[in-house]
């Protein structure tokens, strides 16, 4: 077969698809053949390559061209335009810079893919199609592990590699190998956390859409390194192409023997299934999940007993977030001693990010750890788009607000720690000066009011009163008092409450208070009083909140 | 193993499997706690028990925390006092303050914690409407207003009982515990076992109330009201007025009972002995049937003295409900006589009688409201009142308990055996009948000492005893060499374990002893709070020595048995015995009988 001069790539993801990206791909197709140039042209659906506001998306390589807002009828032009009279369709070229995948060259890392660890087959191979993914080394990894590796270097290397949880909490991925794989016993489990509930954040989507069998590699992997045969993707149910992929690459997987008993003739079993979730915010904590994966309701258990003992089925299980299975294949293939070099010293690899907000290219990047905030807005995201910047929250609902002073912090673990922040689950948004910080903040807050799982005490009561509270100081009604309770409720809640749910909401609102005190202070109406609690009339009692 | 930790600059050495709230009662230091449950899984969420732990990224609760070697725990820091005070501020504002009205005022954990840390001030106004009352059934009330979300309740419903009728329901802040699928627990699957109302820490869970009922039958001139207590009443009494948990109050309860008004005072304990002479033939009639004609006959046989293990084998296990003994539970085989047989001999006429029980039970409540509860001709027993609410009476009354003088039940539905005592505990049922039964086949009296089966003695969940009978009477000649084997369980947890098992057909038991409440009835869910298993064996312990103490220890040695059996019934199983001591039971949906229904 001739290989075609040219491809027309199309993302097609769960955004994408809602807005007709595979009408979008078919017409493609439909016209290239009809004026037959089918045998030069080639149409691909592919993962999302980052941006992710530019409605329905067709790049074309080699041209290093991207349309963008694409509907059916306007496929007609461009094939017309770019494709017959040989140029750009000046229309609907999508303005900006994203780094685009080129399908011809045989090794990604000399692209302008170069870097990018996770994401480096999302845009560029054809998710469905596991030949293109063993193509790009896929199962590699797996091989190599099974066939030159024991165990417990598996888990070694993992370790040096020193990469560490990418869910949001960022604990080190190799100890937690370690904890699981020191546990006897033939019944363990290895969980792929793809609940993904924090708002903003959906990078794991975007990986297990554009690369699924990256993720199975690296469960296959976890798999073999701790001593487990069986793997579980706890999803949201909400993920229906994800699931669609995951399911299509299980069974590809399968057929060709690289999911299922004896794999590559090494005498490793390990075979995975899907759990779908129902969207509960509490079911991306680790032990809530194992609950909801048993049938249970979602609530998150005492620990200890910490899952790498009594997970899943009361058995040794080890969960990882996604985007962190999905950096072991390369960790396993290159070796730790090259994970190590990409990023900063203490926080080796990439980090994908969501980037959101009042940028002017927002959407997904994989960035070396340790980059800044401004790197990552002027340079991965464009820029402002309007205004000028005011706040970040770095992490999702759950992450801390940053102010300007933060601009220049590396994005690293420990570099955000000195500074009193945390890293988060990954999702950037960016605000201008239009925000309001009590409204932000109130946002926030009726999120975690919403999510609270009620189980325990100062989670299930505190954030109904942060709610409230914030709700006040947002309207300009707040009480003398209010800001020094809510501030309260929040210390306590991070010390005190069960899971860390309950206790993230101190993250937004005391660096709220650390940046923005003067704004916040505004919303305190100085004139009134607080009520006194009527609880003997109860029914009569209601209050704004 | 010991471990040695420090707690508030105390060196302190326990056990390797306590935990630091142990461990800081070890070393005299109070922790307050909430949803934390003796010998029960704590879900450690109420966050009141917080302590500070060296080198921990957050608080702790205490109750669940194990110790570990060099742990150094504050319990008193800034930081833990003030996330406790802010966690029982936080229940405060979500819970209302009719405390002067509440039925819990005075005894309720939530009040205890507000005044032990000097809250004086709640900043959060309470913004909750109101729900109704959950009163659909004849036993319990639901007050969901009051409830703070301890999850007590669904602990011991879920782990205790295995029942699950209590659960939580929707998230966060408008989070509830549901009964069932349904707003009432008359349409859940509920045991009425009240396990429930006896953990709870606020009013949100208690009884139904029945003494207003009682009160006016004593103030009717026209009526004779009678009325019998259950054995396990007089292990537990004495805590109402803070005696220790094993005194036995049998004397002073009688005393008081005359006092409130009730025109004979007698015991459930006389139809316990009736219940042992009924089963026992009832037992050896069905082995007869097994061994000799070779009929089909349920065994392994089940007790049925338990409401809620009635309930529940209705519920779950309908398919074993022939196995169940027929004979009612000895509170209604009183209720039956008194209105019949006790009549006759008193010439009073039976519609005027007004039998009281007091139970350490909830489900009794449910039970004196079943339709099959009327061979009299009238509502066997009228009214069921817990021990926590006879308390409540007695102190209404203005009765100074501890200053009374002992009483002795009136003869002869009053009179009983040591037999009788013990069917208040786990095992005791068990070991009473074979008492008899043993007597009755070989002629000779049980070979154990004191005659006590001590493996079925205990706290264990479910326990197993085997006895042969050799050098048989003539009449049982046919168990010569036969050697019975009995279980007992208790909690309706271990009782699904043994139901279970005898489902599957792999249990090879004779005769089944089970009580729906841990410990059996001095566990209930109408005795005093809170039973611990401390508690419990606290109250088996005095029960126990009431029979010893007693000068007849067989249920078939009990001249008011022979009395009645002469005079009344005529034989064991007899035409009048049928109709009034027994009865059988049918599979149910959900706890909504025709006589709740009707109310």
């Amino acid at each position: 077969m001739a290989k075609p001069r040219t491809v027309v790539m199309v993302p097609v993801d769960a955004d994408t698809v809602a807005i007709g990206a595979r009408d979008v791909k078919n017409r493609f197709a439909e016209e290239i053949g009809r004026r037959g140039l089918a045998s030069e042209i080639s149409v691909l659906e592919v993962g999302s390559f980052g941006p992710v506001d530019a409605g329905v998306i067709a790049a074309v390589q080699p041209d290093g061209v991207v349309y963008g807002g694409l509907t059916p009828d306007r496929v007609d032009r461009i094939v017309e335009e770019h494709f017959v009279k040989g140029r750009a369709c000046r229309e609907w070229l999508l303005s900006g810079e994203h780094p685009l995948p080129d399908p011809r060259a045989t090794d990604s890392r000399h692209t302008q893919y170069a870097g990018r660890i996770v994401l480096d087959n999302c845009g560029r191979i054809n998710p469905e199609n596991i030949d293109e993914y063993i193509a790009n080394d896929g199962y590699f990894a797996l091989g190599k592990a099974l066939s030159d590796m024991t165990p417990a270097a598996v888990v070694e290397d993992v370790k040096k590699s020193g990469l560490r949880g990418r869910g949001g909490a960022g604990f080190p991925t190799g100890l937690k190998w370690g904890f699981c794989a020191s546990e006897t016993g033939p019944e363990k489990y290895v969980v792929c956390n793809a609940d993904e509930g924090e708002p903003g954040t959906f990078k794991d989507r975007l990986i297990m859409e554009g690369d699924p069998h990256k993720v199975l590699e690296g469960m296959a992997l976890c798999g073999y390194a701790i001593g487990a045969s069986k793997g579980y993707i706890y999803i949201r149910g909400e993920y229906k192409l994800s699931i669609e992929r995951l399911r299509q690459a299980i069974a590809a997987a399968r057929a060709y023997g690289l999911l299922g008993n004896n794999i590559l003739d090494s005498g490793f079993t390990f075979d995975i299934d899907i759990k779908i979730g129902a969207g509960a915010y509490v079911c991306g904590e680790e032990t809530a999940l194992i609950e909801s994966m048993e049938g249970k309701r979602g609530l998150p258990r005492l620990k200890p007993p910490f899952p790498a003992q009594q997970g899943f089925r009361n058995k040794p299980t080890n969960v990882n977030n996604v985007e962190t299975l999905a950096n072991i294949p390369a960790i396993v293939q290159r070796g730790a001693d090259w994970f190590r070099g990409v990023g900063a010293a203490n926080m080796p690899g990439t980090k994908v990010y969501t980037i959101l907000g009042h940028v002017r290219r927002p959407g997904l990047i994989e960035v070396p750890g340790g980059v800044t905030l401004r790197d990552i807005i002027d340079d991965y995201a464009g820029g402002m788009k309007h205004g000028n910047f005011k706040m970040a929250q770095l992490g999702g609902t759950a992450g801390d607000l940053l102010g300007e002073e933060m601009l220049d912090v590396p994005l690293n673990y420990d570099a955000l720690e000195k500074v009193g922040h945390v890293l988060g689950s990954g999702a950037i948004l960016i605000m201008n000066e239009t925000i309001g910080v009590c409204d932000f903040l109130h946002a926030c807050m009726r999120f975690f009011a919403h999510e609270s799982c009620g189980n325990c005490n100062p989670c299930r009561n505190g954030l109904r009163w942060l709610s409230a509270i914030t709700a006040r100081l947002k309207a300009g009604t707040g009480y003398p008092g209010d800001i020094e309770i809510m501030e309260e409720i929040a210390t306590v809640l991070k010390t005190a409450a069960f899971c860390p749910l309950g206790q993230s909401p101190a993250g937004p609102i005391t660096s709220a208070l650390r940046y923005f005190k003067p704004e916040i202070e505004k919303g305190i109406d100085h004139s009134s009083a607080r009520p006194k609690p009527d609880h003997t009339a109860r029914a009569l009692a209601t209050f704004a909140g | 193993m010991t471990i040695e930790l420090t707690i508030d600059r105390q060196p302190v050495s326990v056990p390797e499997d306590a935990t630091i709230l142990d461990a800081a009662k070890a070393a005299g230091i109070i922790i307050p706690t909430l949803c934390y449950m003796p010998d029960i899984a704590s879900p450690g969420s109420c966050r009141v028990c917080l302590v500070e732990i060296e080198g921990a990224r957050t608080l702790q609760p205490a109750c669940v925390t194990k110790v570990a070697p060099g742990m150094v725990v504050r319990t008193n820091s800034k930081q833990a006092r003030e996330a406790r005070r802010l966690s029982v501020e936080l229940l405060l504002a979500n819970h209302p303050w009719d405390c002067n009205a509440c039925v819990r005022n005075g005894q309720c954990e939530l009040q205890d914690l507000a005044q032990t840390m000097g809250i004086t001030d709640v900043r959060f106004p309470y913004a909750g409407e109101e729900v109704p009352l959950d009163t659909s059934t004849p036993a319990l009330v639901r007050d969901m207003n009051k409830c703070i979300l301890c999850r007590r309740c669904i602990g011991v419903c879920q782990d205790v009982q295995g029942v699950s009728t209590l659960a939580p329901r929707a998230r966060g802040f408008d989070t509830v515990v549901g009964a069932g699928v349904g707003d009432n627990l008359c349409e859940a699957v509920c045991v009425q076992c009240g396990q429930c109302s006896a953990i709870c820490p606020v009013g949100a869970i208690y009884e139904k109330d029945a003494i207003e009922d009682v009160w006016a039958a004593l103030d009717n001139p026209k009526k004779h009201v009678v009325v019998q207590t259950a054995p396990a009443i007089r292990a537990a009494l004495g805590e109402c007025f803070g005696l220790e948990p094993g005194t036995c109050v049998t004397g002073k309860m009688v005393t008081a009972l005359r006092r409130l008004g009730f025109d004979k005072v007698f015991d459930t304990n006389f139809t316990a002995d009736l219940t042992i002479i009924e089963e026992g033939h009832e037992l050896l009639t069905r082995l007869k049937k097994a061994l000799v004609d070779k009929e089909p006959v349920a065994l392994p046989m089940f007790t049925s003295c338990s409401p809620g293990w009635i309930n529940y084998m209705e519920f779950f296990f309908p398919d074993l409900i022939p196995n169940l003994s027929s004979c009612k539970s000895p509170q209604q085989m009183f209720g039956a006589l008194a209105k019949t047989y006790y009549a006759q001999k008193a010439g009073v006429d039976p519609a005027d009688i007004v039998v009281v029980s007091v139970m350490p039970c909830t489900a009794k409540k449910f039970e004196a409201e079943r339709p099959e509860m009327h061979g009299s001709g009238y509502q066997d027993v009228d009214y069921v009142l817990t021990t926590r609410e006879l308390g409540r009476m007695i102190q209404e009354a203005g009765i100074d308990f501890m200053a009374l003088p002992d009483g002795e039940q009136d003869t002869p539905m009053g009179m009983s055996t040591g037999a009788a005592d013990i069917f208040a505990n786990t095992g005791g049922v068990m070991e009473a009948a074979l008492r008899t039964v043993y007597e009755v086949v070989t002629g000779r009296e049980l070979p154990t000492e004191k005659l006590h089966v001590t493996p079925i003695h205990g706290l264990e969940g479910v326990k197993e005893a085997a006895l042969t009978f050799e050098n048989c009477v003539p009449d049982w000649k046919f168990l010569e060499g036969v050697t019975a084997k009995v279980a007992v369980a208790h909690g309706l947890a271990n009782a699904q374990r043994v139901c279970d098992k005898v489902a599957k057909g792999e249990a090879d038991y004779h005769f089944i002893e089970v009580m729906c409440c841990p410990g059996g009835c001095i566990g209930g869910g109408g005795q005093p709070r809170m039973t611990t298993n401390n508690v419990r064996n606290a109250r088996i312990k005095a029960i126990y020595a009431e029979d010893e103490g007693r000068p007849m220890r067989k249920s078939h040695t009990n001249p008011a048995i022979e009395e009645i059996y002469r005079d009344f019934l005529g034989e064991p199983l007899g035409e009048i015995s049928h109709r009034l001591l027994h009865t059988h039971y049918e599979k149910k949906e959900s706890s909504l009988t025709p006589a709740t229904q009707a109310k």
